[in-house]
């Protein structure tokens, strides 16, 4: 429909079926997550890492799920191993102009759990469990975790 | 506690719309499906549980009060619960709890969701909003995604096949071609499955779970009141849940939590859950079998309803639920065990991939449909009796929500 139309857009008469379009703009917060995304302006992927536990986060708590400690921000490496992986030929409706796509899930020496993230590389073959990837950080800043990506270890 | 029985039950037909009917009438099906089978009235009943998932995808907030009331139990208590996928099985088991806890004799447990309401991509995304909004959903939002990964990861772990997924769409489909309340029934070859579009590797489009229109409901008792209602009620030995981290990539790196009839040697060299399964679902299976004293699932169990949201996923629930050890679930499919009159047929009416996925309805039309098997009814509701399984004395229905961040595993008995 024309944006200089007004009109209601029926689709069905019986039964009457119409369009109706309802949108909202969200105030996000990353609140207690905001320095992990602040930090990949910065070309650092945090980590968190509780000393009641000794045990190393790969994707960002400021809470410990094992004892409910405060955690410690660390730094993770910034190269790691595919731990699985997977090609989108199709996705939800604000990512269906990004097809085809990889989403891989990525291990740390020395880390406890994963991290998940989009790996970039030609035409999306040649991708396999065990793989070396190296993190990379948008020059342009979005503000989201699409802030950081991996490409294959070079 | 108080015994629990389910005396009644109903649903509509699954459909990718229904534009005939909205959920206040398609629920209103459902119950009164459910009323007439059993000669029940409104009056018999002492409250409700509500059961849908989303209300972006509803576009109506407290849509069970609505449905309560276009139902004719206004008045009554009631309650709507939420759980993602696993939203129709904790819906179950709250009706559950109303019963055991002596808190009402009698209770109607609906559940319904109209998918129809926004097209297949939006309806991806806004489902994708039931993962973490801050680290997963803005990489590509879309759950396929995410049960693709943790197949990739089953497919490295325990050598698990394309074409053995696949054979869980073929199984499934097939099944549904004997059931009018079915969605999707196809008769279709592995090599189909393998051929469909790709959506997420190694998931297919006829790896995938439906999005459909519908409802579903259950009326559970207290043993009294089951003997008055009811000539062959069915009662309810064991309800279980559990729940793990929403983020897949916070999944731990463990042991197994070991049913009875596994050992530590079963299971050396395997870091669990990580992503190639499902910790909830153990948990869950392993609570509710020692409740109901079950320590052999496969010679126990006569038939299963389990939440087959992916092919992939349906073999997944075989190992967490304990029907083969971990890293068999390829190679039981493959045998045909859990095919109609085999070992433990698992989803004998089409499950959620071919008999549809209506979320906050699902898990009640496996209770539905599990109600039937054990009633051996299904000649009757469904107007053929190719998919009764044969004695069925004893079976269980399991669903989750997200990638397993809630599950539920509830053991019914004849």
């Amino acid at each position: 429909m024309k944006n200089d139309v007004k009109g209601t857009e029926i689709y069905k008469t019986d039964p009457l079926i119409k369009r109706w379009d309802y949108s909202l703009s969200y105030t996000h917060s990353y609140a207690q997550d905001s320095e992990f995304f602040k930090a990949l302006g910065r070309n650092v992927l945090l980590g968190s890492y509780c000393k009641q536990c000794n045990y190393k986060y790969g994707t960002y708590r400021k809470y410990c799920m094992y004892c409910g400690s405060e955690t410690a921000d660390i730094e993770l490496p910034l190269k790691g191993k595919i731990h699985t992986f997977t090609t989108c030929y199709y996705s939800g409706e604000p990512f269906m102009n990004d097809v085809p796509y990889t989403l891989i899930l990525v291990e740390f020496e020395g880390i406890d759990s994963l991290f998940m993230s989009r790996l970039i590389n030609k035409n999306n073959t040649k991708i396999s469990i065990g793989m070396g990837v190296m993190a990379k950080f948008k020059s342009l800043q979005k503000f989201d975790v699409n802030d950081v990506y991996f490409i294959p270890e070079l | 506690m108080n015994d629990v029985y389910i005396v009644s039950a109903g649903m509509t037909k699954f459909r990718k719309h229904n534009y005939d009917e909205d959920f206040r009438l398609m629920v209103k099906r459902a119950f009164d499906y459910a009323l007439n089978d059993a000669d029940i009235t409104h009056k018999d009943m002492d409250g409700s549980v509500s059961a849908y998932f989303s209300d972006h995808i509803q576009g109506q907030l407290i849509a069970g009060a609505m449905t309560n009331d276009y139902i004719g139990l206004a008045t009554k208590p009631s309650k709507r619960i939420e759980g993602g996928g696993a939203t129709g099985g904790l819906a179950f088991q709250a009706g559950y709890e109303e019963i055991a806890s002596g808190n009402m004799e009698t209770c109607a447990v609906y559940g319904f969701e109209s998918m129809s309401h926004l097209n297949t991509w939006k309806g991806n995304d806004v489902i994708a909003l039931g993962s973490d909004s801050n680290f997963d959903y803005p990489l590509g939002g879309f759950y396929t995604a995410y049960y693709a990964l943790m197949a990739t990861r089953h497919m490295h772990e325990f050598g698990t096949t394309p074409e053995q997924m696949a054979m869980v769409s073929v199984k499934n489909h097939g099944n549904a071609m004997h059931n009018p309340f079915a969605q999707s029934p196809m008769k279709i070859t592995v090599d189909d499955v393998l051929k469909s579009p790709m959506v997420a590797t190694p998931l297919t489009m006829l790896d995938i779970s439906l999005m459909s229109d519908g409802a579903a409901c259950v009326i559970l008792a207290s043993e009294e009141r089951a003997k008055s209602l009811c000539k062959n009620p069915v009662k309810i030995r064991a309800i279980g849940s559990s729940s793990d981290t929403m983020r897949l990539s916070d999944r731990p790196f463990g042991k197994v939590p070991l049913l009875p009839n596994e050992s530590k040697d079963d299971y050396k060299n395997l870091k669990y859950p990580g992503v190639h399964s499902f910790r909830a679902g153990r948990i869950a299976a392993k609570m509710a079998y020692e409740r109901a004293n079950i320590n052999d699932p496969l010679k126990e169990i006569d038939f299963a309803e389990l939440y087959d949201s992916y092919t992939s996923a349906e073999i997944q629930a075989y190992e967490d639920l304990g029907f083969c050890k971990y890293g068999e679930g390829g190679k039981f499919i493959e045998k045909g065990y859990s095919e109609i009159n085999n070992k433990l047929p698992v989803n004998p009416e089409g499950g959620l991939i071919a008999s549809g996925h209506a979320i906050g309805a699902t898990g009640i039309m496996q209770a539905v449909y599990a109600f039937w098997q054990l009633q051996h009814s299904v000649k009757k509701h469904l107007k053929n009796g190719k998919l009764q399984v044969e004695n069925a004395k004893r079976g269980v229905i399991h669903s989750h929500a997200g990638t397993g961040a809630y599950e539920t595993v509830s053991i019914l008995e004849r």
